[in-house]
């Protein structure tokens, strides 16, 4: 009878991280919406990275000649109202969504698990007043701080980025707090505990290792978050400014012509929406992969 | 009529689609029992002792395939549609659970709990029903059931619950009481309260019961006749005294060995059964203990055992009956 | 009243101060003179002072901070400085509009949400399962704002249904004004709706598994019973917690969906004001919609109780 458990207590305490490489591909491949979120999400990335070395056409040369023009050879989707080619403004729109997508989300993790490591190492009244505070910022939406940000400092890029990052915080320290919380009632940390070590230590030696898969997966759909919120202030005018293109600006310009050229309000948000649900899919599939506990419950 | 068996299985069989693929969690079960007989099922967790308990209930999972035939008073409960098993659940058939701390409903009175059995399937009034319940929960020893009527599980505990769960399954008076483990989640104090509580029941009540145990001495203090589970087989069964005093089960004797004894000698260590319970998906072709037992040979890898009568009612499935009971004799 | 009740008060007054604070010092304190940013840096001294006087922004700080707290609680809000009329005025007139709107995008979310979360609860890696989470995970995907014009480009566009944007108002009756009100609702509601049924499926799917489920079975209840009279109540709990949450993003939600269908709503207040330096609108209506979250937030809190024996009884 004892052999089987402890058999399991030792597995339970290796690191999600410890999984041998290989077998983490070979399950990764076959796990549908991890392929899927990863092949959408890479293509994303992947249209962000080639519009820095090619576009097929400037996406900031004005050529009102050419304007409104429908798919054609020369312009694969057609052009704006400025006569800006579709596919390149889709492409370098790729670039503004993943910068401010990247540098909010890191503000949200560096923050948030610094605080949630904190409040799950300290407990008592630090605990208390951290997720306080962080319910109380849960209080105002991206929307609602770029707001305040914009009629102070005026809208733009870094205005977005803030408020996104500051709204992103809250999620992380809960999430941080929760699993640390977790680890920390373990055996091991006990014995790493009577063993002398100071929390400071068992933190980053045991406490972050152990976490580290939940956090990938939660900045995974942060990520995403972050995505839909960017989209959302450039669309109201508050994020990215033109003439740099993005994709929530676009849809505010073709939303003057819906009934002109109603396309042009597709292609922008059928891009939102497939480097969100990539990002959505790529996550889920991470979870089932990484952690270990529901994996064996599969 | 009275001889006639109110429950017989025959040759039940339970295949699981478990984590590991599909797996024969049961296969072979046979056995009657008449009205007001008691039937222990012994065995380590997994042998399959609650899985038979879930198939009479019809509340195994929608995956699983159920096979051979199990009778109520002659008529036929494998296969039946569930809104039929429903009139029979917690009516004819009823089932104490292991675990009295999540086995009610966090939400609701605990007086609503135990009539609700009793709404279902009687068509009572909602005032009866409340009045059912608190007679219900005195007789089972609940203090001031009268006035607790309306508190919830969370206000209880653990004793008092596996107190009200039994009022619940006792609500409609049912043929049959199948108790899964009734004692095993509580306190060693408690333990024989419950039980005496169980047993006082069924005689008063004139039931059959269905008694899911691990220990041995739970078993022989409380049931008429035992059936020892191994590997989703049944490998000993017959009256409990007869069992007891000839084990002819390796399997049994091992598991007598292995009961911690009041009064042992300091130093005395608890004898354990070599290996583990073979995991379901992948048992072995032959006897399903081929791989823990002493005395084991090739015969026993090549097909699972025939049960062989060693006594009156007393079946053993085991081919080498002449040197298990021998050494089981001299060792017991 | 119970320790539990006391507490959650407190930590709601509490909550509000700090907000009121924070958005004092962000749009007040931080910006610096008001008035100079009205009249533009070209204006002359004298007029910038003589405005900084009239809008009472030549008092310290805390005096405004203090006459600002004691205006909310008397319901003056003070003037506009753009237009100079009350701004507790400006903003009801567009609260007809946004509250309204939160409610009914609130409402189609939680039937939605509801009947897709149970129904696939219910029909657990079923046929049907798998193709509403499907359609949820691409719904969780699609902008709010998108959808909207999805929505407009059909029912507008291409059908001639609906009309592309506007509010008809409360004034030729209920139905206009709801009819106005419909895409918008819509298009807030879809969105959150997936994410809310994704929730109600994981919490009915959790609970299913309890024990108490199987002895609920056990009495002789049939499945569906078992699911409304025991699964579903005890489900609710982590629902309700994501509806409370939820209701930030649909406020938020509503500043962006009003700008799609030009609504006159609080959002569109919210933008005209910054665009007019109209900070103290914008003042305003950032705290009442702080306000808001928080109240209904404390609500959900309020509603654990009421469903949750357990809560009740252990803090009494």
């Amino acid at each position: 009878m004892s052999a089987p458990l402890t058999a399991s207590a030792a597995t339970a305490a290796i690191a999600p991280g410890a999984m041998p490489a290989t077998g983490f591909w070979r399950r990764a491949l076959r796990h549908r919406s991890f392929v899927l979120g990863a092949v959408l999400s890479l293509s994303v990335l992947g249209a962000a990275l080639l519009s820095l070395v090619w576009t097929p056409w400037s996406a900031t040369d004005i050529d009102i000649a050419s304007k409104l023009r429908p798919p054609s050879a020369a312009h694969w989707l057609g052009t704006d109202v400025l006569g800006r080619d579709i596919v390149s403004l889709l492409l370098v729109g790729a670039r503004s969504t993943i910068l401010v997508g990247v540098i909010a989300v890191g503000i949200g993790l560096s923050f948030g698990v610094c605080l949630g490591l904190v409040a799950a190492a300290r407990k008592g009244w630090t605990e208390e007043l951290i997720m306080r505070m962080s319910d109380f910022t849960f209080a105002f939406p991206a929307v609602l701080s770029a707001i305040m940000l914009a009629a102070v400092a005026g809208p733009g890029m870094v205005t977005s980025i803030t408020a996104i990052g500051i709204f992103q915080i809250p999620t992380f320290v809960r999430v941080t707090r929760g699993s640390a919380n977790a680890i920390w009632a373990r055996e091991f940390v006990l014995a790493a505990r009577a063993a002398g070590k100071g929390s400071f230590r068992i933190t980053i030696e045991h406490v972050l290792p152990n976490i580290l898969s939940i956090l990938i997966v939660q900045a995974t759909i942060q990520f995403a978050l972050a995505i839909l919120a960017e989209a959302a202030l450039s669309y109201l005018g508050l994020g990215t400014q033109p003439p740099q293109p993005s994709w929530g600006r676009m849809l505010n310009d073709a939303q003057t012509l819906l009934f002109q050229s109603p396309m042009l309000a597709v292609y922008p948000g059928a891009a939102i929406a497939i480097a969100v649900l990539g990002l959505n899919l790529l996550g889920d599939g991470l979870r089932d992969l990484l952690d270990p506990r529901l994996a064996r419950e599969r | 009529m009275s001889d006639a068996p109110l429950i017989e299985v025959k040759d039940l069989g339970v295949r699981l689609n478990t984590s590991r693929g599909p797996a024969q969690a049961v296969r072979g079960v046979s056995f009657a029992l008449r009205r007001g007989e008691t039937l222990g099922l012994v065995g380590e967790s997994g042998c399959g002792k609650s899985v038979t308990a879930l198939a009479l209930m019809g509340l195994l999972p929608e995956s699983a395939v159920v096979s051979g035939s199990i009778r109520l008073d002659g008529a036929e409960l494998v296969g039946l549609p569930d809104a039929a098993y429903c009139k029979l659940r917690g009516n004819r058939i009823s089932m104490i659970f292991q675990e009295p701390m999540t086995a009610l409903n966090p939400m609701h009175t605990i007086g609503h709990q135990v009539a609700e059995p009793l709404r279902r399937h009687t068509g009572i009034s909602a005032a009866e029903a409340q009045q059912e319940a608190i007679a219900l929960l005195d007789r089972v020893g609940l203090p001031d059931a009268a006035k607790r009527i309306d508190a919830y599980p969370h206000q209880f505990s653990g004793g008092q619950r596996q107190r009200i769960t039994i009022a619940m399954a006792l609500a409609c008076q049912p043929d049959v009481l199948i108790a899964d483990e009734p004692t095993t989640a509580l306190d060693v104090t408690i333990q024989g309260q419950i039980l005496d509580l169980i047993a006082s029941l069924v005689e008063e009540r004139g039931m059959s019961m269905i008694l899911i145990s691990h220990d041995l001495g739970v078993i022989a203090e409380n049931v008429d006749r035992m059936m020892v589970m191994y590997g989703g087989t049944v490998v000993e069964s017959g009256a409990t005294d007869a069992v007891f005093r000839r084990m002819g089960h390796p399997y049994t004797q091992g598991l007598f060995r292995a009961r911690p004894r009041l009064g042992a000698r300091k130093g005395t260590r608890l004898k354990t059964i070599a290996g583990t319970v073979p995991e379901l998906a992948d048992l072995p072709a032959g006897c399903t203990f081929a791989d823990r037992c002493a005395i084991v040979e090739a015969r026993c890898r090549a097909a699972l055992p025939a049960v062989v009568d060693v006594g009156a009612a007393h079946g053993v499935r085991c081919i080498r009956t002449d040197v298990s009971m021998a050494a089981g004799g001299s060792s017991a | 009243m119970s320790v539990f009740f006391l507490r959650r008060v407190l930590t709601l007054v509490a909550t509000l101060f700090a907000a009121s604070l924070i958005i004092f010092l962000v749009l007040d304190a931080l910006p610096g003179n008001a008035a100079q940013m009205l009249m533009g840096a070209d204006a002359s001294p004298d007029a910038v002072r003589a405005l900084t006087v009239k809008l009472g922004l030549d008092q310290p700080l805390t005096v405004r901070y203090l006459l600002w707290i004691e205006g909310m609680a008397v319901g003056d809000l003070g003037n506009s400085y753009v237009y100079g009329t009350p701004v507790a005025g400006l903003i009801a007139e567009r609260l007809v509009l946004t509250i309204p709107l939160a409610i009914m995008s609130m409402l189609i979310t939680v039937v939605l949400a509801l009947a897709a979360g149970i129904y696939t609860a219910a029909n657990h890696n079923k046929l049907g399962d798998v193709g509403v989470m499907s359609l949820t995970q691409v719904g969780i995907a699609l902008p709010n704002f998108w959808f909207a014009i999805l929505l407009i480009l059909l029912f507008s566009v291409k059908l001639q249904l609906l009309s592309a944007g506007g509010f008809a108002g409360w004034d030729d009756g209920i139905w206009p004004g709801i009819r106005s009100l419909l895409l918008p609702a819509i298009s807030l509601a879809v969105v959150q709706a997936a994410i809310l049924a994704r929730v109600t499926r994981s919490a009915v799917l959790e609970v299913l598994r309890e024990d108490f489920v199987r002895t609920a079975r056990a009495k002789g209840l049939g499945k569906r019973e078992v699911l409304w009279r025991h699964v579903l109540r005890n489900a609710m709990i982590p629902v309700m917690t994501v509806m409370g949450l939820q209701f930030a993003n649909l406020l938020a939600g509503t500043i962006v969906i009003e700008n799609v269908f030009y609504l006159p709503g609080l959002g569109r207040l919210i933008f005209q004001s910054i665009a007019n330096r109209d900070l103290i609108v914008v003042r305003n209506c950032v705290m009442l919609l702080a306000a808001m979250v928080v109240t209904v937030n404390f609500v959900v809190d309020m509603l654990y109780a009421f469903i949750d024996p357990r809560i009740k009884v252990s803090n009494l």
